[in-house]
């Protein structure tokens, strides 16, 4: 049996260790706000925090989490709003929002160890969440916005 | 989300809590109709609801498009909600089921806001209207002394206001208004209009709480992942499931027939796997081990393919637009300019991939899915379990991108027909895997232009060949060959004031599925014919800007109907604008500044969707070749617009999506297969090559046109422009690649 946190809540496996997190979430738990794009860690829609880290949760198996703390986009604004909910309303972020899940969650995990990101350093780490629809503009001014940083 | 019931008179008087307004916007007001929520037309493009109240004045407004990214949820119903004086605070928006009553649902080729902003118009003054009388009644009062202002109705000379909750019960009683008696706002009246409202799924998308299509869940629900041959119209030979079936959560294997041509929309066949979770659905379909009967495709060959598509285009074709004596131009030329294009297929690769959920029982089939064209999923589950239309219902839910794809309703029908076969609710998802290889793609192309110079220097002649597998192969097996609609996007519909012009089209098969993506044909007839526009420049010595404006000459209106290139009524094309919105893209970019090394400016412009836009990219070229944008200047004239942030949102999504496909998207095939399969190998634009973009937006009151597509065609070839601006080197090819390979020097 893994035990592993979710959000805050305790929360017990019994099923096939190989089955990816992104699929425990969305299917056993109904916490659907984490999305599928990929599969194969390459477009980073499925995005939560193991540990407050950003992961993509369609890489990392159920049996590598026994006693694990999870955080998803359902989570994140647990205690309000996140700063980067905030700006991402204000900046007007999303079009058809698939990816946003996953574009908030990254963008958190920078933030939590890098508060003042530059230029550089938001695309370093918001490249692996592909926003087809073309967002990434607003999704740089949103994330200067909540860093605080001037533009 | 509350669902909108559609009640008559007596059900309100029983329920005394829902007013419900049926607005029908053609044929009211010739005569009197009793019962007003029932559906007065049967005009299929007459809507029927769109707005109820519930008691205490909350407005429901009906969005029967598809939101896909573009805003309409917003959009139409705050166009609505504006005419009729409504708070938006107080307004709520019910995503409409597919139903012939609500008019044509089917979301594409930006025609949403056209299509429809005149009729939300009308709906929502009539309502005000109503409303208004309903307080003149109350008060005992002239309804001319009656305003309704944001959600209230006030008496002009008294000062009484009443709220819109303390008159629905008194309007529901009252005859719906005929068209001529709506007196509609005048534009500097609106409320939102115009204006930039945040769209209404927003704290939804940012907290994890929007429901796109993959994620509906009911009670009992399947999950399938089907095998389809790699190869188009393939069988399945014989398959194994002995590893499949010891996974556990993997409950049913179930073999669904193979279609065959033409593709149209149908479930390609396959083996699906049913489970009860879609990890064990997805890794037990890769278990599966299966010995597939390819068939004729599997002689689709992207390199040979190509070719022979080149090779088409060196000889002559079909004639569609033979203006003026194309041959004596060229024989009397002073100098002749040629090249030759080339793009590749395309997927869309929306971020959801394709996802369906079906219920059907032996008398109901209820559909969950996002879906561009949700009523065309009717017929399609009528033909599979044969029940009545009045026995399926399709929601809508919202689309994790689209950009065409999900206009076609093949991943439904497989959910259809699994639900069916197995009693239970099914939900089919599609990996990436699944959605790049099955797609229907964009046409690969290759086009020749050639263009005849005097001694002046002046274009005297125009002559562009295409040929591409056509779009409507899809439908019928027998065309193989590009049709006027496909060559109207962009090459057919030349804007240029040149004497004698010639388009021709050239034969090409169709190997896979071919379908509509974002801009469509605009892409790549727009990327020779700007591209081109750019290598005369050269060859003329003149500058790319001026060598533009001169091409597209002197403001007039085009008329091609001749040439079978239809005219949308209210909507002339007048070069005039075009031109504007090149001079104003060039302004604003400062065409003609100084330039860092290594950095260009380059320039095109395109009408498409009955939109003005132009473009101005700014590349940087290292030493090495990589290459980088560092600014995108687009402007556009769509006519009036409705929300000015969604607009100009648009515009910057069209620049990453014009980039994208110029830099780094290219689906190819090999036997049949086609070989990309994840975003490693069929690669889009990432946040690292964002450039700077600045969105002109044109103040203007011609009629609504065109938003989600038209910023995507003008981007690929002013990037070609830029990159020759500052290397010399001209690039004829998509996708350009992140390093620039060698290219041809002019």
């Amino acid at each position: 049996m893994i035990k592993l946190t979710i959000n805050g809540e305790a929360r017990e496996y019994t099923g096939d260790g190989n089955m990816p997190l992104l699929w425990y979430l969305r299917d056993l738990l109904t916490l659907t706000g984490t999305k599928y794009g990929c599969g194969k860690g390459l477009c980073g829609a499925c995005t939560v925090h193991l540990e407050g880290q950003a992961v993509r949760s369609c890489s990392v198996t159920m049996d590598r989490l026994d006693g694990a703390s999870i955080t998803t986009i359902e989570g994140l604004g647990a205690g309000g709003d996140h700063p980067l909910q905030i700006a991402w309303a204000r900046h007007k972020v999303p079009q058809c929002g698939y990816c946003q899940s996953g574009q908030i969650m990254q963008a958190a995990s920078m933030l939590a160890t890098n508060p003042n990101p530059d230029d550089r350093q938001i695309d370093d780490a918001m490249s692996g969440v592909i926003c087809r629809c073309g967002t990434y503009q607003r999704i740089r001014a949103a994330i200067k916005d909540a860093s605080g940083a001037t533009s | 989300m509350k669902s909108i019931r559609q009640i008559s008179r007596r059900d309100f008087l029983k329920t005394g809590g829902v007013f419900v307004v049926g607005v029908s916007l053609y044929g009211c007001g010739k005569e009197k109709i009793p019962g007003i929520t029932q559906p007065r037309s049967t005009d299929p493009w007459a809507p029927d609801v769109y707005v109820s109240f519930e008691a205490d004045g909350t407005a429901h407004i009906i969005s029967h498009r598809s939101e896909m990214g573009q805003g309409i949820r917003t959009g139409l119903p705050a166009v609505l909600a504006d005419e009729m004086e409504a708070d938006w605070g107080r307004v709520k928006v019910v995503q409409a089921a597919g139903d012939a009553k609500y008019g044509n649902q089917n979301t594409d080729g930006s025609w949403s806001v056209r299509g429809f902003m005149q009729r939300m118009r009308e709906a929502g003054a009539t309502v005000r209207l109503m409303l208004e009388q309903a307080a003149a009644n109350q008060w005992g009062v002239d309804p001319v002394e009656c305003t309704a202002e944001f959600h209230t109705v006030v008496h002009q000379p008294s000062g009484r206001v009443l709220d819109f909750a303390d008159l629905v019960a008194g309007a529901a009683e009252l005859p719906v208004p005929g068209l001529e008696q709506l007196k509609f706002k005048t534009p500097d009246q609106f409320r939102y209009i115009g204006k930039g409202l945040p769209i209404v799924d927003l704290h939804d998308m940012t907290h994890g709480k929007a429901q796109y299509g993959a994620d509906i869940r009911l009670p009992g629900m399947k999950y399938a992942a089907i095998a389809r041959c790699p190869v188009l119209f393939g069988k399945v030979k014989s398959y194994d499931a002995e590893k499949t079936n010891a996974l556990g959560g993997v409950e049913q294997i179930i073999e669904i027939p193979a279609a065959e041509a033409p593709p149209m929309f149908k479930a390609v066949g396959g083996v699906a796997v049913i489970a009860s979770n879609s990890w064990a659905a997805l890794h037990g379909r890769d278990l599966l081990s299966i010995e597939w009967e390819e068939g004729a495709n599997s002689d689709y060959d992207s390199a040979a393919f190509r070719q022979a598509l080149l090779d088409t285009v060196q000889q002559p074709g079909t004639p569609i637009r033979d203006q003026g004596d194309i041959a004596a131009a060229i024989e009397s030329a002073q100098e002749l300019v040629e090249a030759e294009y080339y793009a590749p297929h395309l997927a869309h690769a929306p971020m959801e991939p394709p996802v369906a959920v079906a219920n059907v029982s032996a008398d109901f089939c209820e559909i969950w899915a996002p879906v561009q064209d949700p009523q065309s999923l009717i017929p399609m589950a009528e033909a599979v379990t044969g029940l009545k239309p009045e026995q399926i219902r399709i929601n809508v839910t919202l689309l994790g991108g689209a950009f065409g794809r999900k206009s076609k309703c093949d991943f439904v029908e497989e959910a259809v027909v699994l639900s069916k076969q197995t009693g239970a609710p099914v939900m089919v998802v599609w990996s990436r895997e699944d959605d790049i290889r099955h797609d229907y793609y964009h046409s690969v192309s290759a086009q020749k232009l050639s263009a005849s110079l005097d001694a002046q220097g002046a274009v005297t002649g125009w002559r562009h060949r295409v040929a591409y597998p056509s779009i409507m192969s899809t439908f019928d097996a027998s065309i193989s060959q590009p049709v006027s609609f496909e060559a109207g996007l962009g090459a057919l519909n030349l804007p240029y004031d040149v004497a004698n012009i010639r388009i021709e089209t050239g034969a090409a098969p169709s190997k896979v599925r071919i379908g509509w993506l974002r801009s469509v044909c605009n892409i790549f007839q727009s990327f020779a014919v700007n591209s081109f526009s750019d290598e005369i420049a050269f060859a003329r010595g003149k500058d790319s800007l001026e060598n533009l404006l001169e091409l597209i000459g002197p403001d007039r209106t085009l008329d091609l109907s001749e040439f079978g290139v239809e005219l949308t009524e209210n909507y002339p094309f007048e070069t005039g604008r075009l031109r504007q919105v090149t001079e104003l893209v060039a302004e604003k970019a400062g065409w003609g500044r100084e330039l860092p090394k290594g950095h260009g400016l380059g320039i095109a412009a395109q009408y498409s969707f009955l939109s003005y836009v132009a473009a101005v990219v700014e590349v940087a070229i290292e030493d090495d070749g990589r290459w980088t944008v560092p600014r995108v200047d687009i402007a556009i004239d769509c006519g009036q617009y409705v929300n000015s942030d969604r607009v100009k949102a648009q515009q910057e999504g069209s620049v990453i999506f014009g980039l994208s496909l110029a830099r780094d998207s290219e689906i190819t095939a090999a036997g049949g297969r086609i070989q990309q399969g994840n975003f490693n190998d069929y690669r889009v634009l990432r946040i690292e090559m964002t450039p700077q973009t600045h969105v002109h937006l044109v103040e203007s009151s011609a009629p609504p046109a065109g938003v989600g597509e038209p910023g995507v065609p003008p981007i690929a070839p002013a990037l070609a422009n830029a990159i020759f601006a500052a290397s010399g080197r001209r690039y004829r090819e998509l996708p350009l690649g992140g390093i620039l390979a060698p290219g041809d020097d002019a």
